[in-house]
């Protein structure tokens, strides 16, 4: 074993336990922002672990999307939501959590038999590495096309969609106009302004 | 294409000399580029520091700081001593992990993108296939850390700052994304060295300011945003608001997020040299001067001057940059939220869609000049 591989071993391990530990996290703490931070965190691993398996873009584009689009979007839905509730403890509240943790096994289970018992074909092709763009780039315009370009119509009409809604002339009713004006009239009598020498003569 | 000089090369052949096998010596080399780049990122904050109360006392015909070292050069290293000494307090009822974690979330990705710096053809940290969209994925992790310190100060000022700041942070990415997308349209590449090599060879003329002239104005415009400066540093708007998510923070955690502002605008003005301005290309091609002086491009002499030329004019062509910033800063008024979020979304994100639309038809119909 070399240092490049002693290195690779030792940060999959980091990787994994950052990982487990962050989505467990997730899942449990009662705090809904620690969660969203969390989440953030395990988008973080998983970029870590595609570095890990020379898919370079793939991890730039999880951080930029998950990390910076999707984590961030969360955390302003929580920020932005202002809903004073008092939480009601649910009685027996045991049977789901325990419905939960039995479906979740289950899960667990079926996923790791399947890993287990499929014989996944290992490419043996080696990695792109640097020119993985350009490699991902001709997967796009040939044999992954429709796919692609289905992908940048949806997202160009997002994108253009946006654009449309922050752009709409925004035609107020007359009473919300009513009701701003007389929000930023101030309720004071108009008065004379004083007269600007009198403070040279006081002078 | 010239190589230049090969440092790393030359390090680890003369440490093989002395009977070090590769492996240890690649280890041994791999600290320095990294070293030497934190401590230019920190010496970079000084010299801005320095520079913003310079040219801030010019631009309101005061004298500026004078007497702390010649011409006032330590006034910055004070400023970090005062800091580094000052109590480091944490608000009764914040979070206290959440609070200590914010402003290191700001601040790591600022250093980690001057891994695509590059100032000469072998210097840079290393040379990675996707460079500048790697700078754009780490930025936009920022926002989450602006939005941690804002949750964690237990401040609605706090919170409503780091809002706007994470709003603000994210509404600017997608004009500065697609504005390096047109350039790297131009250089069929996203490494930082090949989109300076795609302008070398005319000197002066080749940089892609010439040809990008609305993407240079987006991309600048974007930045500033990106960076928090005047016109657009409503988050923490010194002489009107509260400070924004930086409210509750003193000592080293709001050193923090002030060595990132100042490192954040570095990288900025280094990625404009960079993207626009030719990055380490003279305004004349080494070339042509090498072949008036008739010497041959690979004299060592020659290389070392090319290569000192190249990080000095990368740095010059930074700093005129952050010149600028610093001449708006203390000379346009700031905008208005609403109007900051206007100008991000309605003008500059259909602009710059444009932009790459008619970057896209001159390069399939000239070639030659957009890059074929």
């Amino acid at each position: 074993m070399n240092l490049a591989e002693g290195v690779q071993i030792v940060s999959f391990g980091i990787l994994s336990v950052m990982m487990l530990g962050a989505a467990i996290g997730v899942v449990l703490l009662d705090s809904i922002v620690y969660s969203a931070f969390l989440l953030g965190g395990v988008f973080i691993s998983i970029a870590g672990i595609y570095l890990l398996l020379n898919a370079d873009f793939i991890a730039a584009a999880q951080v930029l999307i998950y990390v910076g689009a999707v984590n961030v979007l969360i955390l302003f839905a929580i920020m932005l939501v202002n809903k004073r509730q008092e939480f009601q403890p649910v009685p027996r509240a045991w049977i789901r959590k325990a419905a939960t943790a039995a479906v979740c096994a289950g899960i667990f289970a079926l996923l790791s038999t399947m890993v287990l018992s499929t014989p996944w074909a290992i490419s043996t092709a080696t990695p792109a590495g640097n020119a993985s763009v350009v490699v991902i780039g001709l997967h796009f315009f040939s044999d992954f096309l429709l796919p692609f370009e289905l992908a940048s119509i949806l997202l160009l009409m997002a994108l253009i969609g946006a654009v449309v809604l922050a752009r709409r002339e925004f035609l107020p009713d007359d009473d919300f106009e009513k009701a701003q004006a007389e929000a930023l009239k101030l309720p004071e009598r108009p008065r004379e302004l004083v007269p600007s020498g009198r403070n040279e003569t006081v002078k | 294409m010239n190589p230049g000089i090969d440092l790393q090369g030359s390090f680890i052949e003369s440490l093989k000399s002395f009977g070090l096998p590769p492996g240890v010596a690649k280890v041994l080399w791999m600290p320095f580029p990294m070293l030497i780049m934190l401590v230019g990122a920190t010496l970079g904050v000084f010299t801005l520091v320095w520079l913003e109360r310079k040219i801030s006392a010019a631009a309101q015909q005061r004298i500026g700081p004078e007497f702390i070292g010649p011409l006032g050069i330590l006034a910055p290293l004070a400023d970090g001593l005062k800091l580094v000494f000052k109590e480091d307090v944490v608000p009764a009822q914040a979070d206290g992990l959440l609070f200590t974690l914010g402003p290191a979330i700001v601040v790591i990705p600022a250093f980690l993108s001057y891994l695509i710096v590059p100032f000469g053809q072998n210097m840079i940290i290393t040379d990675v296939g996707m460079g500048i969209f790697l700078w754009i994925a780490l930025s936009s992790v920022v926002p989450i850390g602006l939005l941690m310190s804002g949750y964690a100060s237990n401040n609605k000022y706090s919170l409503l700052g780091g809002l706007r700041a994470a709003a603000q942070s994210i509404s600017y990415e997608l004009p500065l994304a697609l504005s390096v997308l047109a350039i790297v349209l131009m250089s069929n590449s996203l490494s930082t060295v090949d989109i300076v090599n795609q302008q070398a060879g005319y000197g002066i003329l080749g940089w892609n300011i010439w040809r990008q002239p609305v993407g240079f104005l987006i991309f600048w415009i974007a930045a500033l945003a990106e960076c928090e400066r005047i016109p657009f540093d409503l988050p923490e708007a010194e002489e009107e608001l509260v400070a924004g998510y930086q409210t509750e923070y003193s000592g080293m955690k709001f050193a923090l997020f002030y060595i990132g502002s100042y490192v954040n605008l570095t990288l900025s003005a280094l990625l404009f040299a960079v993207l626009y301005l030719g990055g380490w290309e003279f305004f004349v091609p080494i070339g042509t001067i090498a072949g008036f002086l008739n010497i041959s491009e690979t004299t060592p002499w020659l290389q070392v001057v090319a290569a000192v030329l190249g990080i000095g004019m990368t740095l010059l062509k930074a700093y005129f940059l952050i010149f600028i910033a610093i001449l708006m800063r203390w000379t346009v008024p700031r905008v208005r939220i609403d109007q900051l979020l206007d100008l991000g979304w309605k003008f500059l994100l259909p602009v710059s869609l444009v932009n790459l639309l008619i970057t896209a038809g001159l390069k399939l119909a000239f070639p030659v000049a957009f890059g074929g």
